[in-house]
């Protein structure tokens, strides 16, 4: 269970996520769905160590997150595929999974034959330097090579960006089956639609604050979500 | 221009070139995960030439050898800490000022502790020992210093390819924050870099001074800044490509002195960059950005 509690992130002078608490329930699929600018990726960086948080709390099964450096944190199986999939280009797919896995030391075979059975392009591309993949098969080894690390909490930051419609539906199945594999997921997304169709649980987030909350379902019919999110008409 | 004497010269610069060449490499992979110029690396360079002058006052030299290069080691990760370490997050710009602050501190400490007139190099007897051919007449380190390079080299390559060492190297000179999210400890993998750069700069330091036979606080600006440009002729970041611009700045000076123009040796050498910035930016074997198709 990911814990978070009055957390307060400031760049500058400005206050980009003003105390907000959720939680994450183990195995369940979390999301926190918002505009542009609504501080749900700077929560993400708050809860992996990769920015500061100014106050508050985030705890991993009863341990404390904040102050930690990100290195530390990922030792506690917790993960984060990072807003814009960051694989490292000039390293094939392979190396890149194996990356992943850098803080193993076990055999890493099983891992990788269950990657390329989630993601069976993965497999096909496998001596290809991952920079010249597409955008969509790069998002697929961003998740991949978070998998690799074998991870109890996946956080996802923006899984959707800049893909094709068929291939967010693509990223959406897989991170629900991930899930089914007894993975717990904090997704942050744009996509509400997406989002909130696969999610257990959801915050909607406005100008770093949690303004509204509840299952997945509940948020789709709430008529304020339909106006702000997804069109007037909802799906 | 005999034969022999043709021999004679570019053993000669194939020596210069790779104690150049050890050097390159800790300019460039400085730069290859830091993406800064370690000004201070050439003055490293020559403190390693006085630690061996004072370490050879006490102890044999099979000892002073890796004394010497512990030494270098210590004070290149010292240097990482105190200098550029605490701007992790500042601007490019800072860390390189902060540099050539470093640079500047050590030639005038060593001016200071070591006074500024030129300090003779012991000789290594077995480093000394010298082989003749017909006309050719080598000293042992003449020939040691481009074989020891290239076996350092392929060493380095191998552990930077094919080790999980180098793989978190690689990562972190692409991307350090995904590497942190990966469990990588950027910091130490910094700290290694700079001790193994340093450790090279030792190595080379010790193949330089012991065909010079002289150290001076500013023994290490001049070479530095050649070895600098070594680098950037091979394509800064990259190790094999520092490796060939070492020799090619190397056998070049040699070159030219041997044809008699020694006044120009080290303009040429700039000359050279000059060119080679003007045909090629990114040096010989640089970064090319891979396309995404």
């Amino acid at each position: 269970m990911l814990e978070v509690s009055n957390l307060i992130i400031n760049y500058g002078g400005i206050q980009a996520v003003r105390g907000i608490s959720f939680e994450v329930p183990s195995g369940k699929i979390c999301t926190l769905v918002g505009a542009n600018g609504a501080g749900k990726s700077s929560t993400l960086r708050a809860i992996t160590g990769l920015v500061k948080a100014k106050s508050g709390s985030v705890k991993l099964d009863g341990l404390e997150l904040l102050g930690r450096k990100t290195e530390e944190i990922v030792r506690h199986k917790i993960t984060l595929v990072p807003e814009g999939r960051h694989v490292f280009p000039d390293q094939t797919v392979l190396e890149n999974l194996k990356i992943g896995a850098y803080l193993r030391k076990d055999d890493l075979e099983e891992s990788i034959q269950r990657v390329y059975g989630l993601f069976p392009r993965l497999k096909e591309r496998s001596w290809q330097q991952a920079g010249t993949l597409s955008g969509g098969e790069q998002q697929m080894l961003a998740v991949g090579r978070a998998l690799m690390a074998d991870p109890d909490v996946i956080m996802m930051d923006e899984p959707s960006l800049g893909l094709a419609p068929i291939v967010v539906q693509e990223i959406f199945d897989i991170i629900r089956k991930i899930n089914e594999q007894g993975c717990t997921v904090l997704l942050v997304e744009q996509n509400a639609n997406m989002a909130l169709h696969i999610a257990d649980y959801a915050y909607v987030m406005e100008n770093g604050k949690i303004t509204m909350q509840g299952t997945g379902h509940e948020l789709l019919e709430d008529p304020k979500v339909k106006a702000a999110y997804l069109g007037t008409t909802g799906r | 221009m005999s034969a022999s004497y043709f021999l004679q010269q570019l053993l000669n610069g194939l020596s210069l070139g790779g104690a150049y060449a050890l050097i390159a490499i800790g300019y460039t992979m400085v730069y290859g995960i830091l993406r800064m110029i370690n000004f201070a690396h050439g003055d490293v360079f020559m403190m390693a030439g006085y630690f061996m002058i004072y370490s050879m006052a006490v102890f044999p030299w099979f000892i002073s050898l890796p004394f010497v290069i512990v030494c270098t080691i210590v004070l290149g990760i010292a240097i990482e800490r105190a200098a550029y370490r605490p701007l992790r997050t500042a601007p490019r710009m800072s860390v390189m000022i902060s540099a050539i602050g470093v640079s500047y501190l050590l030639e005038n400490l060593a001016n200071y502790l070591f006074t500024a007139m030129p300090q003779s190099y012991p000789q290594i007897p077995a480093l000394k020992h010298v082989y003749t051919f017909g006309d050719i007449s080598v000293s042992r380190v003449t020939i040691l210093a481009p074989v020891l390079t290239v076996i350092l080299t392929v060493v380095l390559v191998m552990v930077v390819n094919h080790t999980k060492l180098g793989m978190a190297m690689r990562a972190c000179s692409k991307d350090q924050e995904t590497a942190r999210i990966m469990g990588i400890k950027v910091d130490s993998i910094i700290t290694i870099t700079f001790a193994i750069g340093c450790g090279l700069a030792a190595v080379g330091s010790i193949l330089y001074f012991t065909d010079r036979n002289t150290v001076q606080p500013y023994s290490g600006s001049l070479p530095g800044l050649k070895c600098f440009v070594a680098a950037v002729i091979g394509g800064i970041g990259n190790i094999p490509g520092a490796v060939i611009g070492g020799f090619i700045v190397g056998i070049c000076q040699i070159a030219i002195t041997a044809a008699g123009y020694s006044v120009f040796s080290d303009a040429f050498t700039f000359v050279l960059l000059l060119i080679i910035l003007l045909i090629r930016p990114t040096g010989l074997f640089g970064e090319k950005a891979t396309q995404k198709v």
